[in-house]
């Protein structure tokens, strides 16, 4: 990372939730509480105008990790911050409003996120009235502004939702987004529920507005080849901890850690004929009841002695400063 | 009326893996249930024949119907939570499936699901066999689903996105072993997907199905590394890919028709660079291409590339 402040960093960035059974049931089975530790200890750095991606199955803690960069979510420990500001350090209601107004999110299923009984033009008003960024005269023709740079007609502002298919949804949530000129926007899976020939619409129109507007993304995807596309950079989550990060090339071409590997080798290739992956013991194990050690250990095909007992930590390697947690990674 | 899939012809040979390939509402889903005869009233079979093994399924009465379902052919759904009671263990569904298409007492029929799910790569089988669905994992369950599915020893397994619903190093794992099962045992599978990755990886043969036809079909390789149809080209230039080259991803205008507006001529027409007069008033039949079956009129020998206007496409 370069000298200059990043515009949203996360410092030891933890989430835990609290999964135990009703308190008198637990008396009954004497059982303890129990705890889930979903984001463990996770450091982010975004620079301005770049896409961040955070990539791993499910349960591997990337939509908690966005919830709380955009500050739907208090972490358990750490910190986020934004322009060197930490958001839920911010006492004056004032000053959290401004906040909010710069960072926005885009949700993964433009039918559920999209308000049913409102006209699209009111949808994509809102955060500018919530904002109060621009008086009430001026909204329509901002509105109008908006949908002509997602690629939807300004008529398309008079009808609902449910007359749009579902890439053009996505193109409405992705106008109310940048409603209110926001500068970083936290994409959460935006086009997994599209078709491919839609999904390319909507990655596309997301990288040309980038480019336009200066924005910056954290972009969390389950899907190699979309990271890929997107991403500056990326971070791959196993079970709420950061395995791996490192930039989008160094990477593809030289994965380091095993998981990274098994992910890329499991991703099914558009031309890989007849190919059959190479087989991976196991699935993502019970996030409540953590291996010990490298949390990867009982899948990883390296596994020595230290993975089981000792918890890796995240050391650099090459000149690219790849960050893998490891314990066997040598470069 | 609504025609969810028109016209669809294809065959799977005992041992190939055929790949159903499209997008939401392209018909995929409508076909393997044609074959299965799970198609729900109001919608029938309108035209046509489903033929196995030489000989006509789709006109026999339910009774007969049902003594094929889940014996001949078996199907598996993309949810393996919702194909499986979670009221009866997994042995239980088992034995249930095999008794009802074979002739065995119920001790044989636990000792072949034991061995059913072994094969299927389930650890500790002999016990897990008492387990509710429930206390599996989304892949192993889904494993279940594919045992039941091979309980009655099928000639011809369906499978409905079999793995949409996993995460890919599962995906990997449910392939694999759909594939071992199909090459040993020799059945014949129709994996229907929404995938071009698994579809590449894992079928024999693929029919790219667009607004209920199919646009392209033949062998895997030809048609995603030298597609001819202009949507499947469309399609293999939209897909992000995590090897090779990058390159900006190309995309199709418009998506795909609603059911009760097709356009007239091909249904592709309004969203294709290439459409033409004749594309926009009759609809395309498959014709031979390099070594593929393709439905588009530019590959046409009857139309003469000289006289035909490029017409301006308006969305």
């Amino acid at each position: 990372m370069t000298g200059e402040t990043p515009l949203i960093s996360a410092r030891q960035l933890g989430a835990v939730f609290d999964v135990s059974k009703p308190w008198l049931n637990r008396m009954l089975a004497l059982e303890a509480k129990q705890y889930l530790t979903a984001v463990d200890m996770v450091d982010i750095d975004i620079p301005k105008g770049k896409t961040f991606a955070l990539v791993g199955e499910s349960g591997s803690g990337k939509s908690t990790i966005g919830r709380m960069i955009v500050g739907l979510q208090k972490p358990t420990s750490g910190q986020v911050l934004i322009d060197g500001e930490d958001f839920f350090a911010i006492s004056s209601e004032k000053k959290k409003m401004a906040m909010r107004r710069r960072i926005q999110m885009i949700f993964q299923s433009p039918y559920a996120s999209l308000n049913p009984r409102w006209r699209v033009r009111h949808i994509i008003g809102e955060p500018i009235r919530a904002f109060d960024l621009l008086p009430a005269s001026e909204v329509d023709g901002r509105v109008a502004e908006l949908l002509d740079q997602v690629g939807l007609a300004k008529s398309d502002g008079e009808k609902f939702p449910h007359e749009f298919s579902g890439g053009q949804r996505q193109r409405i949530a992705i106008a109310r987004a940048l409603a209110s000129n926001p500068e970083f926007i936290v994409c959460d899976e935006p086009t997994s529920a599209l078709d491919v020939s839609v999904q390319s619409q909507v990655l596309n129109l997301m990288k040309s507005l980038q480019r336009e507007l200066g924005l910056t993304y954290l972009f969390i995807s389950h899907d190699l080849s979309v990271i890929r596309y997107m991403a500056d950079e990326i971070g791959v989550l196993y079970l709420g901890r950061l395995v791996e990060v490192a930039d989008r090339d160094t990477l593809f071409d030289k994965p380091r850690h095993p998981y990274t590997r098994m992910l890329m080798d499991a991703a099914p290739h558009i031309d890989a004929f007849g190919r059959t992956a190479e087989i991976v013991k196991g699935e993502i194990p019970d996030p409540i009841n953590k291996p010990s050690g490298c949390s990867f250990h009982p899948r990883c095909t390296l596994t020595e002695e230290i993975c089981r007992r000792d918890r890796p930590e995240v050391r650099e390697f090459g000149t690219e400063k790849a960050r893998v947690a490891c314990h066997l990674c040598a470069d | 009326m609504l025609r969810p899939v028109d016209r669809v012809g294809f065959e799977v040979r005992a041992g190939e893996i055929l790949g159903l390939v499209g997008e939401s509402g392209a018909g995929k889903s409508m076909c393997g249930s044609a074959i299965i005869g799970l198609i729900d009233r109001p919608g029938r079979i309108s035209g046509g024949e489903i033929a196995l093994d030489g000989e006509r399924i789709d006109n026999l009465p339910e009774d007969r119907l049902r003594r094929i379902r889940g014996k001949r052919i078996a199907m598996v759904f993309q949810d393996p939570l919702t194909s499986l009671n979670p009221l009866m263990t997994v042995g239980q569904q088992l034995i249930q499936t095999i008794r009802t298409h074979l002739p065995v007492s119920s001790g044989e029929a636990r000792d072949r699901a034991i061995a059913l799910l072994e094969e299927v790569g389930i650890p500790a089988a002999a016990t897990r066999i008492d387990a509710y669905p429930h206390q599996f994992s989304g892949g192993m369950r889904q494993r279940v689903v594919i045992s039941l599915a091979l309980a009655a020893e099928p000639e011809l397994i369906i499978a409905d996105e079999p793995t949409t619903a996993l995460d890919v190093s599962v995906q990997a794992q449910i392939m694999a072993l759909l594939k071992k099962l199909c090459r040993e045992r020799g059945t014949a599978v129709i994996l229907i997907t929404h995938d071009m990755g698994v579809i590449a990886e894992s079928t024999d043969r693929v029919a790219v199905l667009y607004a209920g036809r199919i646009a392209e079909i033949g062998p895997t390789r030809n048609v995603l590394s030298t597609p001819s149809h202009p949507y499947t080209k469309g399609l293999m230039a939209s897909t992000p890919s995590t090897t090779g080259t990058m390159h900006a991803l190309s995309q199709i205008p418009g998506s795909m028709p609603n059911l009760r507006a097709i356009p007239k001529g091909c249904a592709f027409n309004p969203r294709c660079e290439k459409a033409f007069s004749v594309c926009f008033k009759d609809i395309p039949i498959l014709e031979p291409v390099d070594g593929s079956e393709v439905a588009c009129w530019l590959y046409d020998p009857a139309v003469n590339p000289e006289t035909k206007e490029i017409s301006g496409v308006s969305e």
